[in-house]
Formats: C-alpha cells, structure tokens, sequence
C-alpha cells in the first residue's frame, strides 16, 4: 500500500511540474523580465544577480532589491556590487511588449527594476542578454518542436502501425522490416544526412520547421511496432470481429475501436519521445544546424558554451542545461507511471 | 549454416538500401558545393557550369551513382571538392578513430553494466534501489550536458589532455620505443570521451541486464541448483547469467546505433578526430559526397556490429546451433 501511495506522490509531483514548467514557458513574456533580444552591451556575462531583504548596512526592506553592478577596477572583465546602487523589485511592471501565444500583444511583466538597475536571475550571456528571460523564451521554441515532432511520430507510427497491424501479410512484412533498419539506423547520422539534403540558407520558421519534421519523421518505428502489437490483439476481439462484419472500414475501425485501446501506449511513447525530441533539437542546434541568432531555444544557448571562456569561466552558462533535468525527469516518471498502470490494468 | 548465411544476405540488402537512400536523398537536394561561389558576382554563371560539369555534378542521378559504386569497388568512396581528393583515404583514419572511442566506450560499458546489473536484479532492499535511482537520473542528464561537465572538468583540473588524440610532442619519437609512450598517451586522451561515452550508455544496458537476470532468476532450474547447495556465485555467474546472455547479445548490435549517435557529439564537444567533426563540416559545406560515405560507413559499423552479435549468438546458444 505504501508503495502505491508514494508512486501516487512521485506522479502528482511530476504532474504539477510539468505543468508549472510549461505555463511558465508558454507565458514567457509575462514571466520574463525582459525581451529574448535585449541586448545590454556595457553588461556581457554578468553573474546572477540575487534579490535582496537586507542591505549592507544591516537595514531591513519590506521589498526586495537589486544591487547595481560595477565594473571591478582590479579584476577586468568582472563585475563587483555596487551597493550605493539599490533598485527595489516592483512587481506587475510595464515592459517590452511581447505576445501571448504568438496572437495576443502584452506589456505587463511579473516583476522587474527600474532602469538602470539591471535583474539577471541567471546571469547575462555575451552580448549582456538576459539568461532567464532567454531560457524561458527558448523553451518556448524546444518545447514545441519536441511536442510537434513527438505528435508527428505517434501519428506516423498509429497509421503504419494500424495499417501494418490490420492488413498483415507482406505489407506488414515490408513495413516492419522498414521499421527494423529505421530502428537500427545511428539516428543522428540519419539527421545529419536529411538536414544535409535540405537548403542550409532558409529563415528560421523554415529551419524550425524542418527540424521538427526531420526529427519526427525519422522516429515513427518504434510507436508503429508497438501500435502494431495492440492493434494485432484488438484485431481479434469479438466486438471488433462484428463490426468487421457489418463492414467497418479501417478508418472507422482505428477510431472506434483500436484507438481507445491504444490510449495508454500512445501516451507512454509521447511521454517518452518529447523528451527524446527536445534532445535532439538542443543538440542538433548546438552543432549548428538549428535555429540560429538572434533567435532563442534550448540549443542556441547552450551552443554559447562552444567556446573554451565561456565553459571555463561563467558557471551560470550552465543553468539552462541543468534545468532540463528535472523537466526530462517529470517526463519519464509520467511515461513510467502509464507504464505502469497498463501492467496492473493487464494483469 | 544457413541461419549464418541468412544474416550476411540481410546485411548486405541494409547496406544497399542505406547506400541508395542517403545517394538519393543527397542528390536531389537543392543546392550543392558551389552556392557560396554563385553569390560572388565576380564569378561568371559559365565558370561555375565548368566546375559543376568537372566534378560530374551535372550528370543525370543513375549515371552519378554508377559512378559513385565504381568509385567504392576503388576503395575511393566518392570525391571531396572541399577536400579535393577522394574521400576514402580521408575517411579511413577518421573511421578508425571512431572505431577505437566506440570500441572503449563499450567495453567499459558492458564491464561496468554487467556486475552492476546482476547486482542489482538479485539484491533487496537499498542497494537495488540506490542503482535503480542512479540509472534513471543518469537516464534524464542530456548527453550533451554531461560531455560539457567531463570538458569542464578537463579544462579545470588539468588532470586529462583537452581535445585530440595525441599530443604533439608525442609525434617526435617514432618507431618500437614509442609504443608505449605513445600508448599512454593515446589512453590518457581516451580516457576522457570513453567513460562519457560509456555513462551515456550504461543506464540503458544496467536495465537491461537487471531485467534479463530477472526472468531467468525464478525458474526452477535454479531452485534446482540452489537445492544441490551450488555456492552463490557460481549459480549466479556459470548457471544463470549464460541463460540471460542471450537477449544482451543481440543488443550489442543494437546499442552499436546508440553508441554511435552519441560519439559524434562526443567528438564535436571533446574534439576526438573521429568522423564526427567531419561530418558537420562537411554537411556545412555541403559536400555531398563526404556525407553519404560518412552514412554508409556508420551503417557498415552497424551492419558489423549485429553481424558480430548475430554469431555470437550462433556461438552462445545451442538452440540457433541445431536450428
């Protein structure tokens, strides 16, 4: 019973961050204290700044605050805090403009300091752009090109798994072997080889574009393969058999009957492949065949960390990197727990 | 000998599909090697249609790849223009360095995943969980991630070499006496992208290997053993884990796919001149023929790899034997 009860938790905590995760994103111009592109020239790699309750002098603020940052005379390329400079955080702030959804236009900020004081939660990258507000502004791009190119995959892989499953004999045949060389194929190879193929000199909608395609295009076989398996045992229930009798043609049978079946391993593999996906998108950018700048995702700003300085010197070029843990850790305790619910469903 | 030869027919039909594929693909694709050239206004359109006739761009698809085979049956895979020569002899000792990261990589790997994997399918209590967590946490860290940090690491520490395969001093000794030096050194440059490589791909086989061990620790035979009063380590290692062999064999071959995908990232962030590296460059540059060698050659690791895994499978379980 103890058991259930803590994989119940694990689950519910994952839900909630997952869900908090990407609210935040989804909402980032609301969340971010500044646009993706706000560049502050005289600010490169400026630390994380930390608000404040008391100042140096022992004095306590209701609200908290900022220090001014100043350039250090005796280390060059550093910064030291300038506590003469406090800015006090206001919250619910007008700001850039930014949109909601891509749709609604918006200036209101959660929080922010009057200019010129300066609020980097997670430090500021070489051209003094706001880590923080990059990172959430970034999601927005990963995230959607590793839900896209999942969704595309698990489509692909119901309607050939479901065609493969259904009609049997040698298209199966065909089909699952296809699968079987696409599973096996190194995939990143594989990427490289398509995003070869296509134009390198495109806009970014288009670069986006491709990438979730070629991302989700390249994964279909390993939900086809399972989709195959539920729709070979649904095949060959009663209820399915009837309808099969009166006529039902494949779409109908899919919808009605075999996709409701499915439910659970669909939900596992998106689970599972979103993920996969955003991976694939960070790295596949990182090695400079993504979106580029002044554009923000996952992978551009980790691509920063290319360079030997920045590896060495600015720890804070690392947060983003390390924030995708706990995100991929929800995903895959969400796909566990399906899992496992299926096993005790079966059973 | 029928099962042998069975796999050699289905490995090579992969190798053709996979060649005729990436050619295909590459081949129709918009744009080639001199895009960059037909920008400079300087350049004539003339010009560029000589270097594209030169280079046999302009032939017709079936043409190009007859040509292409002829030129594999040579042993020159192809001609680099960004290069300017043919790309086999490029490639060989790219593929090699490849050949030897991958290859540590899973030998580290499986010794590391095997004993810990067994451990973990017959322990109770904390030491299962604790590999269980440590498995799906070092599951979810990006391999990217984890690349950077051993880099980091490097560069911080100076405890490894950042970046190639030798050092340069390394080069001045030459003949027997410097086997060993430069063996170490090769090591000491190794050792860094190798237990990476390994990390990235241990979780996966640990649970492989605890959930083999698993299906077969239940079965009677082994109660069987136990009740003759065989000691535990010897029931564990000679009587079940050979049992358990069989599915982790064929995914040997498997995991080749895995651990190649991952050692072209490896290679970029800790500048292993393997084919990686090349591989960017040349898809940046769009060098068409570097590409599709650099496919089919990881589809050649590949087809090796589960060809080796195929016979030792052939060699393991006597049930294939008498098949």
């Amino acid at each position: 019973m103890s058991e259930q009860v803590r994989q119940c938790a694990k689950l519910t905590v994952a839900l909630v961050l997952l869900v908090v995760f990407h609210a935040v994103v989804l909402l980032a111009g609301f969340f971010a204290p500044y646009g993706f592109a706000q560049q502050n020239r005289d600010l490169p790699f400026a630390p994380p700044t930390s608000p404040h309750f008391v100042d140096t002098s022992g004095e306590w603020h209701a609200r908290p605050f900022v220090y001014g940052l100043a350039d250090d005379p005796e280390n060059p390329g550093s910064y030291r805090i300038d506590a003469t400079a406090i800015y006090p955080l206001h919250f619910f702030v007008r700001g850039a403009p930014y949109k909601i959804a891509g749709i609604l236009g918006a200036r209101m900020h959660l929080f922010g300091v009057d200019d010129p004081g300066r609020l980097f939660l997670m430090g500021s990258d070489s051209l003094g752009r706001d880590q923080f507000s990059r990172f959430l502004f970034g999601g927005q791009l990963s995230l959607l090109a590793g839900i896209l190119a999942a969704g595309l995959s698990v489509s692909l892989g119901i309607i050939i798994g479901g065609i493969a499953g259904f009609y049997g004999g040698w298209l199966d045949d065909l089909l699952m072997r296809g699968g079987e060389l696409f599973l096996a194929l190194p995939w990143l190879y594989m990427l490289f080889a398509i995003r070869a193929a296509l134009p390198l000199q495109v806009s970014q909608a288009q670069v986006f574009l491709l990438l979730v395609a070629v991302v989700g295009l390249i994964g279909w076989a390993r939900p086809a393969r399972l989709i195959r398996g539920v729709v070979l045992s649904a095949k060959e229930r009663n209820f399915v058999l009837a309808a099969r009798g009166f006529g039902a043609s494949l779409a109908y049978l899919l919808r009605r009957h075999i996709l409701p079946e499915a439910c659970g391993v669909i939900l596992t593999q998106l689970a599972l492949l979103v993920p996969q996906y955003i991976l694939a998108e960070v790295t596949l950018t990182f090695l400079g065949l993504g979106v580029g700048e002044p554009m923000a995702s996952w992978g551009t700003l980790l691509s920063t960390l290319q360079q030997y300085y920045v590896l060495s010197s600015y720890w804070w070029m690392f947060l983003p990197a390390l924030l995708l843990i706990p995100l991929f850790l929800a995903y895959n305790a969400v796909a566990d727990a399906i899992q496992e619910r299926l096993k005790s469903v079966a059973l | 000998m029928r099962y042998v030869t069975r796999r050699l027919f289905h490995a090579a039909f992969l190798l053709v599909g996979v060649s005729f594929l990436s050619f295909a693909l590459l081949q129709w694709a918009p744009g080639d090697f001199f895009d960059e050239l037909r920008l400079n206004p300087r350049i004539s359109a003339r010009t560029i249609e000589g270097l594209r006739a030169e280079y046999g761009l302009n032939e017709s698809l079936p043409v190009r790849y007859e040509r292409w085979l002829l030129s594999i049956a040579k042993g020159d895979l192809g001609f680099s223009i960004a290069y300017n020569s043919p790309v086999g002899p490029l490639l060989i000792v790219r593929a090699r360095n490849t050949l030897v990261l991958t290859g540590a990589a899973t030998i580290i790997a499986w010794t590391l995943a095997i004993p810990v994997g067994v451990w973990s399918a017959v322990s109770r209590g904390w030491p299962s969980r604790a590999i269980g967590f440590a498995t799906s946490t070092l599951l979810t860290i990006p391999d990217l991630l984890l690349f950077l940090c051993l880099l980091l690491l490097a560069v911080r520490t100076g405890w490894f070499p950042v970046g190639g395969m030798f050092s340069p001093r390394a080069a001045d000794t030459v003949g027997i006496a410097a086997f060993w030096p430069s063996a170490e050194d090769l090591a000491a440059h190794l050792i860094l992208p190798a237990a990476g490589l390994a990390l990235v791909a241990l979780p996966v086989l640990i649970r492989h290997v605890r959930s083999a061990m698993l299906d077969v620790l239940g079965s009677p035979f082994l109660r069987a053993a136990r009740g003759h009063g065989i000691s535990r380590s010897r029931l564990l290692f000679r009587y079940a884990f050979p049992v358990a062999a069989n599915p982790l064999i064929s995914l040997i071959g498997f995991s080749i796919a895995t651990m190649l995908s991952g050692s072209l990232v490896a290679e970029v962030v800790l500048s292993w001149p393997g084919l990686g590296p090349l591989l960017i460059e040349a898809t940046l540059s769009r060098d068409v023929y570097v590409v599709v060698a650099i496919v089919l050659l990881s589809a050649v690791f590949l087809v090796l790899g589960m060809l080796v895994s195929d016979l030792l499978l052939f060699a393991a379980d006597p049930r294939i034997r008498q098949e």
